[in-house]
């Protein structure tokens, strides 16, 4: 198959721009570039269907038809788009509401696992003071299963004798 | 059926089983006991047919393609299974109704519904004679292990101990079923009976059974996964009674007596049971002799036990297996009769520390009693059962075949010295529990608190003690019972037969029984006769400890990788995600070589190559642009553009809609825009511009290469070839494109649909964030709602003008300013003939371009229209309906006509073609899958609905609320 060098060539500047925009830290101006990087994916769609044709209306239309397949995948992602795109401006809107600007701030949450990694801290005791927790819990005993008619019994009695 | 039923049937009880627990208390147990007694009498019924060579069997279809049937099947080893899981089971709840206390705790119901579900994965487990429908049980009886050792307590140990379990046993399980596909695909079938009669010999299976093996050993605890069953001790006492001892580690054990009639003389599998079982029996044990806590002690007695128990069971010889099996059956009476004993001193006493028990022989002299006599089946004393298998065990292996100095040589002496330790630290238990030699030689220990236990809890170990002495005394015809199973196992000869039975005259065996129990008793008094305060570690390498190091090992990892991906800041993770699209599709094309394309078209027609200059133009100057409503409208120009390529490649759907799409899109941005600042809020460097636009561009080149090389390197025909007269002639529609999307790839768009409805949902919570904001949204439709129907308005609501000739709603309550008589004018006289429009493209689009979804965003741009005119009240007005129930309805009738067909018989989404003649309209060609598009045309109608009430009349609302609240401050400060 001969590709279309036209298509190829507005689906890639499409994506360049797209990724470029992407990387902003304003949320509107990175869904402008997912608006444009989606537009690029779908002419890659057209670029893979092959050459131009008529449409695929059967009996109405003279000469090869295009490829269908393609347009109907293509169809139902622009509609998604579209679902996408007021769901990232609600975030927006949102953002707004809370900080005054939609600018994406830097996750603190990301910065604290990234401050534990640096510290090789992973937060969970050491594997000898879990195993030993664990031996000591089997040793325990269950009257707090059976309470019986003389009344809970003083937990922390056993826990000290034990 | 009967197995299905008796299935069934716990299900029905475990399903049950909270509410029983509310309603009785804890004597819904014994209630609950009911249904596995049941199933051991039925087992009972089968004892004849269970020899024979056709036992009892049944057989449901269940994933045909998979070739997985449930298949049960009753021959003498399930028998033996089943009646130990059943029948402890039922004992161990009847237990539980007097140990567990169903006031002070709230999960009691679930610890009910746990153990009869548990019973039913047992009896699953043991009579599926199809290894992935093993599996299925199998991976239950982990995970129902879990919530019994877990759920039961809040504290952090116990949560961690049941993970460790689960973790263990899972990990096994894994292994496990890989080795069954490997097992199952080398020998072309999953029946266990069919595969043992027929084994197969080839590497694939040999590695297939070794990790059936791996997955037998991690749930018997077997070296080095024994750690996690002292850990699971944290459970309630008659949960490690029935799982711990009885049940669930018996399914490893299980499972090789199943598989040992026809694996059993591979070589792998001889050094795996062999070496594993018989270091497990000596491990076991010997910790055991050192334990203070009575539970632990049997749990490490377990342990060794089920070494043992695999050891003999893999063995490969029949004596072998007539031993362990025995062994299987003498151990699930004596241990579980022993925790059980455990339990109920602990419930009287309040303590298993044998360094504070005192008088428990003088409070309980029947529990001791029978305690003792389990105890001396366990440590292999006669009369008593668990001495006529260790004497049958004896028997068969101090005759190993190859000599001495070989595998079966060293599994001998484990076997011996494993018993002389048992003996050990079955007096230990005796003497730690019943007497009061126990007690540390300085200081008075704190008397336990006392409080007599019921019959039951005394009663119920003692039965199970008792089932050791009668089935000790009645041996030989126990043999005769276990025959049709041991006389299948026949890998290696023996010189010596071996029975069971009470007395064989004095021989060997005997001699060395004899010489077990002398050193046991010399074993103790001289190192398990007093309490070890600091347990002496026997190697410096522990498996617990190693399992928690593994553990953190992979904790660091996580969180190192964790660290270093993810920077906190979305430009650089995304820039990371780049560089991969980058970095790994373009090595990849430089190394291979880039297959450049022969012939290429430059392009289809001069109007593609203007309009793509146009787009590009557009997307160049969007990345420059600084003003944000710049940004959207350029960002517009490559949509329009986009759309107009649609057209040109021949794609008039794609056109139509992509053209209707940008527009919704444009005059959202613009609803939201005004809430946010002219221009954009970042101002990055240079330097990070320059480096983004290089990422961008890098991009953008591997896109394009990428996709001139696969385009070009295409050799196949158009997936679409003859879809077209296939569409007409199956899909009664001629538009191929929509017949794809309604009919062909139905179910997808119905995925997207519900996607659609995802998003709107979240649009509309984002935006009203609460609920009292969707109930004033929600009132207001009500108002509009009743002034359609021509209804008043109640008195206190609002005063509103009853302007029936009124061009626009609730123009009384608009701004004079802000309005537009003549967009009020035009939106009136066009809104009709637009959703008239909208209408057709639906009707038309199974033919012409059009369809579902254009239809609905037509729609909804007449919507948004009417909401531009008149504002919110209008938007109500148009359609006083909720975005909700739009796209809830769209969705049922979507589904609903997927479903439809199926009543008559045909596959799910079937559709059908008829001619309809309707007068007026002439004849009308009717296709069923249109139903399917009204569904997808209402969804997106209630997304556009929903949007427009989200970022239209939502953000007016919060406008007005902030401007009033303004006011109000500016008065006060006044």
């Amino acid at each position: 198959m001969s590709p279309n060098i036209t298509t190829i060539v507005v689906a890639s500047v499409l994506v360049a721009t797209g990724t470029y925009l992407f990387l902003s830290r304003s949320l509107v101006r990175a869904l402008m570039g997912f608006l444009l990087l989606g537009n690029g994916a779908n002419l890659l769609y057209i670029v893979a269907s092959g050459p131009a044709g008529a449409p695929p209306l059967v009996g109405k239309t003279e000469g090869p038809m295009a490829d269908p397949v393609p347009q109907a995948l293509v169809l139902t992602a622009i509609v998604i788009t579209l679902g996408m795109t007021a769901f990232v401006l609600a975030l927006a809107h949102r953002a707004r509401q809370l900080s005054g600007v939609d600018l994406v701030t830097d996750d603190t949450e990301s910065a604290r696992i990234h401050a534990r990694a640096e510290a090789d801290d992973t937060g969970s005791p050491s594997a000898r003071a879990v195993s030993d927790q664990i031996a000591a819990e089997g040793e325990r005993t269950e009257s707090r299963y059976h309470d019986g008619d003389t009344g809970r019994p003083a937990r922390g009695e056993d826990g000290e004798n034990r | 059926m009967t197995v299905a039923i008796l299935l069934l049937m716990h299900v029905g009880a475990a399903v049950l089983a909270p509410t029983l627990v509310r309603v009785l208390g804890s004597r819904a147990f014994a209630v609950l006991a009911l249904v596995p007694a049941g199933t051991a009498a039925w087992a009972v019924t089968q004892l004849a047919a269970a020899g024979t060579q056709d036992p009892y069997s049944e057989r449901m279809s269940w994933v045909d393609d998979l070739g997985m049937d449930l298949v049960f099947r009753l021959d003498t080893l399930a028998w033996v299974m089943t009646l130990i899981v059943s029948g402890v089971g039922a004992l161990v709840l009847v237990y539980c109704a007097h140990y567990v206390d169903a006031e002070g705790e709230d999960n009691v119901g679930l610890l009910a519904a746990c153990l009869v579900a548990f019973a039913v994965a047992m009896l699953g487990l043991v009579t599926a004679d199809d290894l992935l429908l093993l599996y299925v049980f199998w991976e239950i009886t982990t995970v129902l292990s879990y919530l019994l050792i877990g759920y039961l307590s809040t504290s952090q140990a116990s949560t961690r101990a049941a993970k460790q379990a689960l973790i263990v046993t899972t990990a096994g399980g894994l292994a496990m079923l890989v080795g069954i596909v490997l097992v199952g695909h080398a020998s072309g079938t999953y029946r266990i009976s069919e595969l043992v009669a027929h084994p197969v010999t080839s590497p694939t299976v040999t590695v297939g059974i070794v990790l059936l093996l791996v997955g037998a050993v991690s749930k018997s605890a077997l070296i080095p996964f024994h750690f996690w069953l002292p850990g699971a001790m944290v459970a309630p006492t008659p949960i490690s009674a029935y799982l711990h001892a009885a049940a669930m580690v018996k399914a490893g054990v299980y499972l090789v007596a199943r598989l040992a009639p026809g694996y059993g003389d591979l070589p792998a599998w001889q050094v795996v049971v062999l070496v594993l079982g018989g270091s497990t029996m000596l491990l076991g044990a010997f910790r055991a002799t050192r334990q203070n806590d009575l539970k632990l002690l049997l749990a490490y007695g377990t342990v060794s036990q089920l070494g043992f128990l695999i050891l003999l069971l893999g063995y490969g010889s029949t004596g072998a297996t007539l031993a362990g099996l025995t062994l299987v059956v003498a151990h699930a009476l004596f241990k579980s009769s022993l925790f059980l004993a455990v339990g109920t001193i602990d419930h009287s006493t309040g303590t298993r520390d044998i360094r504070r028990l005192v008088g428990v022989r003088q409070h309980m002299p029947v529990l001791a009693f029978f305690a003792t006599l389990a105890a001396m089946s366990m440590a292999g004393l006669p009369v008593l059962l668990g001495f006529v298998g260790k004497e049958a065990a004896v028997a068969s292996v101090i005759h190993p075949a190859d000599g001495w100095w070989s595998l079966q040589g060293a599994a001998a002496v484990a076997v011996v010295l494993g018993s002389v330790l048992t003996m050990a630290y079955s007096t230990r238990f005796v003497w730690g529990a019943f007497t009061d030699g126990a007690r540390p030689p300085m200081g008075k220990p704190t008397p336990p608190r006392w409080h007599p236990p019921t019959w039951v809890l005394v009663g119920v170990p003692s039965l199970l003690s008792l089932g050791g002495l009668v089935l000790g005394v009645t041996s030989t015809s126990l043999e005769k019972v276990l025959e049709p199973h041991t006389t299948t196992v026949t890998h290696v000869a023996e010189s010596h037969e071996v029975h069971l039975g009470l007395w064989h005259g004095v021989g060997a065996p005997l001699l060395v029984s004899v010489g077990i129990w002398s050193l046991g008793l010399a074993w103790w008094w001289a190192q398990a006769r007093r309490p070890v305060e600091v347990p002496v570690p026997l190697v410096p390498f522990d498996a617990g400890r190693s399992y928690h190091h593994l553990m953190r090992g992979v904790d660091r990892v996580a969180l190192e990788t964790t660290g270093f991906m993810q920077r906190g800041s979305l430009p650089v993770l995304l820039g990371i995600i780049f560089t991969v699209v980058v970095v790994l599709p373009g090595v990849t094309m430089v190394v291979r070589g880039i297959s450049w394309p022969n012939d290429v078209r430059w392009a289809d027609s001069p109007a593609q190559v203007l309009t793509g200059a146009l787009v590009v133009l557009g997307a160049f100057l969007a990345t420059r642009a600084r003003r944000r409503l710049r940004a959207v409208f350029l960002v517009s120009v490559t949509g329009y553009g986009t759309a107009m390529l649609f057209l040109l490649h021949g794609a008039p759907d794609l056109a139509l809609t992509q053209l209707l799409v940008e527009t919704v899109t444009l005059v959202v941005l613009v609803l939201v825009l005004r809430r946010l600042s002219g221009r954009f809020p970042d101002d990055p460097t240079r330097l990070t511009r320059r480096v983004r636009a290089l990422l961008g561009i890098a991009v953008g080149t591997t896109v394009g290469v990428l996709a001139l090389v696969a385009a070009g390197s295409r050799v196949h025909e158009r997936a679409g070839i003859g879809l077209g007269q296939r569409a007409y002639d199956y899909g009664g529609g001629a538009n191929v494109v929509n017949v794809i999307l309604v009919d062909v790839r139905a179910w997808d768009t119905m995925g997207e649909l519900s996607v659609v409805l995802a998003t709107a949902t979240g649009v509309a919570s984002l935006i009203f964030l609460r609920d009292d904001n969707l109930q004033r949204a929600a009132q207001g439709l009500l108002r509009a709602r009743s002034r359609w129907a021509g209804a008043r308005v109640e008195p206190d609501a609002e005063p509103v003008t009853p302007s029936g000739t009124s061009w626009i709603a609730g123009t009384d309550v608009l701004d004079p300013d802000r309005r537009s008589t003549i967009l009020e004018i035009v939106t009136h006289l066009v809104f009709h003939t637009i959703m008239l429009w909208s209408v057709y493209l639906l009707f038309s689009g199974h033919n012409d371009p059009g369809g579902g979804f254009a239809a609905g965003i037509v729609a909804g741009l007449a919507l948004c229209l009417r909401y531009l005119a008149g504002y919110g009240a209008e938007l109500r007005a148009a359609l006083p309906v909720r975005p909700a129930s739009l796209l809830g309805t769209g969705l049922f009738i979507a589904a609903g006509s997927a479903g439809l067909p199926m009543l008559v018989g045909s596959p799910p989404l079937r559709s059908w073609v008829a001619d309809v003649h309707v007068p007026l309209l002439g004849d009308v060609h009717v296709v069923t899958s249109l139903l399917f598009d009204l569904g997808v045309y209402l969804v997106v109608i209630g997304l556009m609905l929903d949007i427009l009430r989200s970022f239209g009349s939502g953000i007016d609302d919060q406008i007005r609320t902030e401007r009033e609240q303004a006011a109000e401050r500016e008065e006060v400060d006044a």
